[in-house]
C-alpha cells in the first residue's frame, strides 16, 4: 500500500475542512490537557500527603514491643504438654527498649543489597524545663545523615540546619515546643530524663511538620547526645528504621527480619493501610475524568468524519472507480482520525504542561504545611505517555466506524445516482 | 483470435431485487477485440449502463463470467479489482468527478500515483503530455471549479488515460456537453483507437456520436439485440 499516496489524499481532505478539522482537534487538546493538568496536580497532591506520611514512617521499623512472653512456663511442662492450658491474668514482659546486639544488626541491615540506608534512633520521653514549668515531650536521638537521606527531615526544619545537630550537646525543637517556652535558635533548654538526669541543650533549630501533636512534643538530638543524657552506652538504640527499594515488598521483609533478628517489627503498609486507600480512589478519580473526556472529544470526531464521509461521496466513488481499494479508503479516512488525534494530543500535551505549570505557581500556604508555599504538581512523564497514546487510541477507535463505512460505499450507486 | 479479444462475457445475468426481483441482463454473451471503437445505445432501462459497470469490474453481484484481457475477473477480491480497474481500464462518466481538492494536473495524476509505475517526475510529465493533446496544458495548475464543464470533461478524460489503459469506458461522456465539445471529444476517442490501439466502450443516447463508432451494440430489455 502506498502510505505516502493515502496520507497525501487524506492531508488534502482535512486542508479542504480546515476548520471543521481544528474544532476536532481543538476537543482532543483541550481533553488531553486537561487530563495532564488533572493527573499532575492530583498526583502531586498525592505525593505530598505521602511524603507527610513517608517522610515519618519507615518502610520497616525493628523494636521491641511490650508485650506477654509467647512461651510461658506451662508450655515447658512436660506433663502438660499434651494439653490445651489456659493461663490468666498474664501480664506483659518489658524486654527493656534498648535493641539486643544492635551493632551488628546493623551491620548486617546496611549489607543487604534491598535496603536503601538504615537509621538507627533512641527514642525516649523527657520533660523540658522552662522556669518552674515542666513540659513533656520526646526526645529522638538520630543519626543526623541517615535519617535526613530517608525521611528528609530538613524539608520540614523552618529554622537552621539538620546538619548542625552534629555538634555537640545541641538540639532541634517542635515549633509547638519552642512558642510555649518562648525560646528561639541559640537559646539554651534544659530536660530531665525519666531518670532524672539533667541535661542543657543548645537550640540549632525549630521544626515544624504540620501537625500540631507532634510540633507541642517532638525534638530531635544527635545519637550519641541522646545515649549520653540518657546515661546509656553507645550500643543503646531502641528503633531500628530502614527503607526499602521496592517499597512493596515490605510486608515481606519485615516479616523476614522479625525472624531473623527475634524482634518486633512494622511495615509501611500495615502503619497506613488507611492512607494507601486515599490515594488509590483519588488516582481513580483523576483518571476516570479523563478517561471521559476524551471518549467526548472522540464522539466529536466520529461526527465530523461521519459528515465528511457524506460531503465526499463523490470523491470516495472516484477514487474507487479510478483503482483506489476499499481497503485504500479505510486508511485514508483513519489517517484523517490520526491526523486530528496526534495533532490534538500533542498540543493538548503541551497545553497541559502550560496549565500544569500554571498550578504550580498559585499560592497555596496553610498551617499544616509549613514548607509548602504552591500548589503541588507531579510532572511525570509517564502522564504523558498515557495522555497522547489515549489520545490516540480515541481518534483512531472514533476514525474506524466511519472509515469502514467508507470502505463499503459502492461507488456505482454514486456514480449512477448522477 | 483469442488474442486479439479483450474483454469477453459469457452468460452475464444481473437482477435487481429492489422493490421486486427483476432481471436486467439476460445471458449476455459478447466479445470487445483491442483497438475497437464499441457504443453500446438503447433505450432507457434497457440495462446498457448496467453492462458497463458489470464489465467495469465495479459491480461484483452478477452470475456469469467476465473476462478481462484473458483473465476470468469474475470472484477475484476487492483488492485485486481496484488493481485490474487501476491499471487496465479508464474511465469517463457523464459527471466528471474531479476532486475539488487538488488541481488539474494533480487531479490527472493521482491514478498514476496509485499504479506508482513511474516516479512522480515522470508522472507529472506524462500527464502534461495528455493534457497537451487535449489543449489544456495551460490550465494544468487550476483548480476544478475555475473551468468550463467542457474543460472539465476533458480533464477527466486525461486522468481516464493517464495508466494507458487497455480499455477505456465512457458513461455518457457526452451527456452534459454541447455539440462542439461532444465532437471533441469524439474525435479525442478516435485518435486513441487508431493511434494506441486502445478500446473504446461507450454508452450513449447521442445518435450522432453511436454512428460515427466502428461498432454499435443495440440493447433492449436486457439483450443485445444487434
Amino acid at each position: 500500500m502506498n502510505f505516502k499516496l493515502i496520507l497525501n489524499i487524506a492531508l488534502h481532505l482535512l486542508r479542504a475542512r480546515l476548520k471543521q478539522t481544528i474544532v476536532a482537534a481543538i476537543g482532543v487538546t483541550f481533553s488531553i490537557a486537561m487530563f495532564i493538568a488533572l493527573v499532575s496536580f492530583m498526583n502531586g497532591l498525592n505525593d505530598l500527603l505521602d511524603g507527610l506520611m513517608l517522610n515519618r514512617t519507615p518502610h520497616v521499623l525493628l523494636y521491641n514491643e511490650i508485650k506477654p512472653s509467647e512461651n510461658q512456663p506451662v508450655l515447658l511442662s512436660e506433663e502438660f504438654k499434651k494439653n490445651t492450658n489456659f493461663v490468666r491474668s498474664i501480664k506483659p514482659k518489658d524486654r527493656g527498649k534498648s535493641i539486643y546486639n544492635s551493632k551488628t544488626i546493623l551491620a548486617v541491615l546496611k549489607q543487604d543489597p534491598r535496603v536503601i540506608d538504615v537509621a538507627p534512633k533512641v527514642t525516649s520521653p523527657v520533660f523540658f524545663n522552662s522556669g518552674t514549668i515542666e513540659i513533656s515531650g520526646i526526645i529522638n536521638g538520630i543519626d543526623v545523615l541517615a535519617e535526613d537521606k530517608l525521611f528528609k527531615i530538613s524539608d520540614y526544619i523552618i529554622e537552621g540546619k539538620v546538619a548542625d545537630l552534629l555538634q555537640n550537646n545541641s538540639i532541634i525543637i517542635g515549633k509547638g515546643l519552642s512558642d510555649k517556652m518562648l525560646l528561639a535558635k541559640g537559646d539554651i533548654i534544659k530536660i530531665t530524663t525519666s531518670k532524672g538526669n539533667l541535661a542543657s541543650l543548645k537550640i540549632v533549630g525549630i521544626s515544624e511538620i504540620g501537625i500540631a501533636e507532634i510540633d507541642n512534643v517532638m525534638s530531635y538530638t544527635s545519637l550519641a547526645t541522646a545515649q549520653k543524657i540518657l546515661g546509656e552506652p553507645t550500643n543503646y538504640i531502641t528503633d531500628i528504621q530502614l527503607n526499602l527499594y521496592d517499597m512493596t515488598a515490605a510486608p515481606a521483609v519485615a516479616k523476614e527480619f522479625q525472624d531473623t533478628f527475634n524482634l518486633d517489627t512494622i511495615d509501611y503498609q500495615t502503619a497506613n493501610s488507611q492512607f494507601e486507600t486515599g490515594s488509590a480512589v483519588r488516582s481513580i478519580i483523576s483518571y476516570s475524568v479523563g478517561v471521559v473526556l476524551l471518549i467526548v472529544a472522540g464522539f466529536g470526531i466520529y461526527n465530523i468524519l461521519n459528515m465528511m464521509i457524506y460531503e465526499k461521496m463523490d470523491s470516495i466513488a472516484i477514487l474507487k472507480a479510478t483503482g483506489f481499494s476499499g481497503n485504500d479508503v479505510k486508511w485514508i479516512f483513519i489517517s484523517l482520525s490520526v491526523i486530528i488525534g496526534l495533532a490534538g494530543g500533542l498540543f493538548g500535551l503541551l497545553f497541559g504542561y502550560i496549565f500544569s505549570s500554571i498550578i504550580d505557581v498559585i499560592p497555596f500556604e496553610t498551617a499544616s504545611l509549613p514548607t509548602v508555599k504552591t500548589y503541588p504538581i507531579n510532572y511525570n512523564p509517564l502522564f504523558y505517555g498515557i495522555g497522547i497514546t489515549f489520545a490516540l487510541f480515541t481518534t483512531t477507535i472514533a476514525g474506524l466506524f466511519p472509515a469502514l463505512k467508507a470502505s463499503k460505499v459502492d461507488p456505482v450507486e454514486i456514480i449512477r445516482g448522477k | 483470435m483469442e488474442n486479439n479479444t479483450v474483454l469477453e462475457t459469457i452468460g452475464l445475468s444481473k437482477y435487481f431485487y429492489d422493490p421486486v426481483k427483476f432481471q436486467v441482463l439476460k445471458e449476455i454473451n459478447m466479445r470487445v477485440n483491442h483497438g475497437e471503437f464499441v457504443s453500446i445505445v438503447g433505450k432507457s432501462g434497457c440495462g446498457k449502463s448496467t453492462l458497463l459497470y458489470l464489465l467495469s469490474t465495479m459491480d461484483t453481484d452478477y452470475d456469469g463470467q467476465v473476462i478481462i484481457h484473458n483473465e476470468l475477473v469474475t470472484g477475484k477480491t476487492d483488492k485485486e479489482l481496484a488493481l485490474i480497474r487501476n491499471e487496465k481500464i479508464g474511465f469517463v462518466f457523464q459527471f466528471h468527478y474531479l476532486l475539488a481538492e487538488y488541481n488539474v494536473l494533480k487531479n490527472v495524476m493521482l491514478p498514476g500515483m496509485k499504479l506508482a509505475k513511474y516516479s512522480d517526475k515522470e508522472l507529472e510529465h506524462r500527464a502534461m503530455e495528455h493534457l497537451k493533446t487535449l489543449d489544456m496544458q495551460d490550465q494544468a495548475l487550476k483548480m476544478p471549479n475555475q473551468l468550463s464543464g467542457g474543460q472539465k470533461q476533458r480533464v477527466a478524460i486525461a486522468r481516464a488515460l493517464i495508466n494507458d489503459p487497455l480499455i477505456i469506458m465512457g458513461d455518457e461522456p457526452t451527456g452534459n456537453l454541447d455539440k462542439k465539445n461532444s465532437d471533441l471529444v469524439f474525435d479525442i476517442f478516435n485518435k486513441l483507437t487508431q493511434e494506441k490501439n486502445q478500446t473504446l466502450l461507450v454508452v450513449t443516447h447521442d445518435t450522432d456520436f453511436a454512428q460515427k463508432t466502428n461498432r454499435i451494440i443495440t440493447m433492449e430489455d436486457g439483450k443485445i439485440i444487434s
